[in-house]
């Protein structure tokens, strides 16, 4: 398709973005696996080369490692299960014919763009909070006592922020997939007999099982990552610490660097994990 | 000047051999058609020649000089795309002008060759219209005033009359032969449709899987077909090909005869049939003609007006000077 | 496809939809509406709807803490790194749009991948290297990083959309004397203006969000809003109508850019495997 000339110039036009993404990516990551084999304290002035997979065991056998897995895996699988089953759900409803399509869909959609920190601490404060937030207001109003939500229910908390921004975001994208189903089909189907039931479960569920799979894997992999809203509402207590916040509290308070960069490399590999399953979806896309 | 000589050239995409060992000669001047079924590498071949692709081996030149390595920009030809390929974002005026702000072609030069071009082309009322306002004709032309601009070497046209509907392909046919005629600048034209071949060209290249079949004349391609595969693809309605007995009477393999070849009678004739379907164009009258007792259904052309109907038997006779006669290869027989 | 549905039904189904679009609507709009209260009204709300309001917590805000100082950080962070990711990026998609190799589809696939490191695994090493250059807590080290971690989406985006662009066309331009250059600036980069337009709302968008590096490579010189916000987790006294004001001047831009990209929105969040 192509000649000498341009193929060597597109080389050429490639570069900057591959160099640069592959600096960003072998650097520090490099620098990361290696502390992870260092006795590395900065603080006790310990800087120790080649203690082996020390810092790996004594990262994986804690305590705090186990729990924060067990956090994490609730916390993506919480939220997981209520965008993406809202997300049928709501994308379901929004493809009906309705008055004021557009002014729904934009209220609809407008969570996923609210900043992380932003939409933490609103609902930390303006909603959540046990003395002076709507919800504590509404259950004095029925005359019971406020729940301290952020302390007593604190993950299941996080769980509710974070799944009102990501929620916007599965409705659009199964909404997207649903208006992609060739109308005549649907037809078709009713034609055949099926009832509405039917066609959701044997037309537009499967229909909608790539699109699915693609919110479950791109969620995951920016709920693995979850941060800000841990970092303004609970700071890691009450049981709301995930593997991110661990490794950050590793590196960035305890400044025990070689722990913290084990966890980081697990961190890497479980991620890649999901990426690799990703990766092949996107891939197979880009044949068609 | 545009004198382009191709020298052994080939083009491999990976293991498959798309052009296998090919020369050729276009004259300067020339109105050159590469014609062929689709996948025969003709389109490969004009694009070797623009440089939008790298030969694999061989040489081409153009005006004497080695410009194998010539980036396209650098060869001094222009194309015409079969999508027209019109810069969307630009007025037509700016569409035209594009090559010669490329060039570095002085404001005022540029302005009097638009205007020249419009001129031709007409196309002055639409020189501040976008390409998506404007038909398919007129998008044409526009593509056409692009390359004229540039006053090129040669010009090469991939299929741009395909995207064209029957009555218009006709007229843009007339539009490029009388441009050729008054610029006299070598062409190089592919297309897949032989009645484009045979009403434009000085001379035709004749491609099937990247092979030459063979170069002359429109005329000449008529007259002697070299092989069978020429023989049934230039002309139209399509030359009978007769096998077995018959062919052997006449010393050969195969013979062919063109249905204009055929004298058509209600009473006498060598071979005796019966008509199958009939087409009437007004103009001409083609027969199909079943049990004939030899194993092919026979096309032949009678006049406008014949009254011969379905189910009518009829007698056919072949000019006896334009047999063609080809060996079991398929070669003619001189 | 157009069939009647009965009004009754369709009224039904209305009133559903703007039920649920409210309720999730809802904490912004209450942002929205405390942020004109004042902060005793706030802490109380009965009080936020006694159609009293005031303006002053946008004024104190600003007076306090500066607030422009944070918004300008992020506006510069957000469009620096959009725009110098768009610089980079051209002429990498058109590369893979237009002149495909073997590699190509294992180029974008990698760049992906870098797209999905935890940031927590190498922050240590980049907070190392920013204290060794000196850029701790500088919009310039940000606007690098938010380049780096956008520009996957940004490649794939434009690649995408230039996929869509008739190759013949920039053939067109090579023949007509045109210059890698020209070919890029003249004839590419025009026709693609709309997907690329919708490329840099979104990654501004991105930017502007993104709170794990503007949170842990910041501190005040160069903090970005997301930070600015941050501050408010351990604030003293009433804060919660200056918080809202914060919150709807750190929301309001993005959410208008955001209704205006929805529709690019899908292409560009699942890399193209959804449109």
């Amino acid at each position: 398709m192509a000649t000498q000339h341009s193929r060597s110039a597109a080389r050429f036009m490639m570069a900057p973005s591959v160099v640069l993404l592959l600096i960003w990516m072998l650097v520090p990551l490099g620098l990361t696996l290696w502390f992870s084999f260092m006795d590395y304290r900065p603080q006790r002035g310990t800087f120790d080369c080649c203690v082996g997979f020390e810092n790996y065991a004594r990262f994986v056998t804690s305590s705090s490692f186990q729990d924060a897995v067990i956090t994490t895996l609730i916390m993506v699988g919480g939220i997981l299960a209520i965008t993406v089953i809202g997300g049928i759900f709501l994308a379901l409803l929004l493809d009906q014919p309705f008055w004021g399509q557009g002014v729904a869909r934009i209220l609809v959609i407008a969570p996923f763009f609210v900043m992380p920190t932003v939409s933490a601490l609103v609902w930390k404060n303006l909603i959540m909070n046990p003395d002076n937030g709507l919800l504590a207001y509404l259950w004095r109003f029925f005359g019971a006592d406020p729940v301290v939500w952020l302390t007593d229910y604190a993950l299941f908390s996080i769980v509710v922020i974070v799944s009102w921004m990501w929620l916007p975001f599965a409705t659009l994208i199964l909404l997207t997939s649903i208006q992609s189903l060739d109308s005549e089909r649907l037809e078709a189907a009713e034609m055949d007999g099926a009832g509405a039931v039917a066609r959701f479960w044997y037309m537009i569920l499967p229909h909608l099982a790539r699109a699915i799979t693609i919110v479950i894997l791109i969620e995951t992999i920016f709920l693995l990552a979850i941060f800000a809203e841990i970092f303004v509402t609970t700071g890691g207590a009450f049981g709301t610490q995930n593997l991110t916040y661990l490794i950050y509290q590793r590196v960035i308070e305890s400044q025990n660097i070689g722990l913290g960069s084990a966890g980081g490399i697990i961190a890497v590999i479980l991620a890649n994990i999901v990426a690799i399953f990703l990766m092949r979806i996107v891939g197979k896309n880009l044949d068609a | 000047m545009g004198r382009i000589t191709l020298n052994k050239v080939t083009k491999r995409f990976g293991d498959v051999e798309v052009i296998p060992p090919l020369d050729l000669e276009i004259e300067d001047g020339e109105f050159v058609v590469f014609v062929g079924p689709s996948g025969c590498g003709k389109s490969t071949l004009l694009r070797l020649i623009a440089g939008l692709e790298d030969v694999s081996s061989g040489r081409i030149d153009i005006d004497g000089s080695d410009a194998t390595s010539v980036p396209p920009a650098k060869r001094g030809l222009a194309m015409v795309f079969q999508s027209y390929a019109l810069y969307p974002h630009m007025s037509v005026r700016k569409n035209i002008a594009f090559p010669m702000k490329m060039a570095g072609v002085p404001q005022d030069e540029q302005a009097r060759r638009i205007e020249g071009a419009a001129k031709a082309l007409n196309l002055t009322d639409y020189l501040d219209r976008r390409p998506g306002q404007l038909s398919g004709g007129q998008r044409q032309r526009v593509a056409i005033g692009r390359a004229i601009v540039r006053e090129p070497a040669a010009f090469l046209f991939d299929e741009p009359l395909s995207n064209l509907d029957a009555a218009l392909r006709v007229g843009m046919r007339l539009e490029i032969s009388e441009l050729h005629k008054r610029l006299a600048t070598t062409m190089v034209y592919v297309t897949h449709d032989q009645v484009e071949a045979m009403t434009m060209a000085d001379k035709i290249v004749v491609l099937r899987a990247g092979n030459i079949e063979q170069v002359g004349s429109p005329l000449e391609l008529y007259r002697t077909p070299r092989n069978l595969f020429v023989a049934g693809f230039i002309g139209s309605p399509r030359m009978n090909l007769i096998e077995g007995p018959e062919a052997a009477r006449h010393e050969a393999h195969t013979i062919g005869v063109r249905p204009e070849h055929i004298a058509v009678s209600g009473t006498e004739g060598t071979w005796k049939g019966r008509i199958g379907v009939s087409e009437h164009l007004g103009s001409d009258t083609f027969f199909h003609v079943h049990d004939t007792g030899l194993a092919e259904t026979l096309t032949v052309r009678a006049g406008g007006e014949v009254d011969l109907h379905h189910g009518d038997t009829v007698y056919l006779t072949p000019e006896a000077d334009k047999i063609h006669r080809f060996d079991r290869k398929g070669l003619r027989i001189a | 496809m157009a069939r009647a549905v009965s009004p009754q039904r369709k009224a039904m189904t209305t009133i559903v939809v703007y039920l649920i679009a409210f309720t999730l609507f809802f904490p912004i709009l209450w942002t929205i509406l405390v942020s004109f209260n004042s902060e005793a009204q706030a802490i109380d709300p009965p009080r936020v709807l006694d159609g009293s309001w005031t303006l002053e917590n946008y004024t104190l805000v600003q007076e306090r803490s500066d607030y422009m100082r944070y918004l300008w950080n992020s506006v510069v962070i957000a469009v620096g790194s959009t725009l110098l990711g768009i610089v980079i990026a051209i002429p990498a998609a058109w590369a893979m749009a237009f002149v495909p190799g073997k590699r190509t589809k294992d180029v974008l696939l990698w760049m992906l991948s870098t797209k999905m490191l935890p940031a927590v695994g190498v922050l240590f090493p980049i907070r190392l290297v920013l204290i060794e250059l000196d850029l701790l807590d500088t919009k310039v080290a940000l606007v690098f990083i938010l380049t780096l971690i956008n520009l996957p989406i940004i490649v794939w985006m434009l690649y995408t959309y230039f996929k869509e662009i008739p190759g013949e066309i920039l053939e067109a331009a090579r023949m007509d004397g045109a210059t890698l250059r020209s070919e890029i600036v003249h004839v590419l980069t025009p026709m693609a203006v709309p997907g690329i337009a919708s490329t840099i709302l979104l990654n501004i968008i991105l930017a502007w969000n993104e709170s794990f590096w503007t949170l842990t490579l910041t501190t005040i010189d160069a903090a970005p809003l997301t930070a600015f916000i941050a501050s408010y987790s351990s604030p003293e006294g009433l804060f919660y109508a200056k918080l809202s004001a914060a919150s709807t001047m750190a929301i309001a831009p993005i959410l208008v850019m955001g209704w205006f990209s929805q529709k690019q929105l899908v292409r560009g969040l699942t890399f193209g495997a959804v449109k």
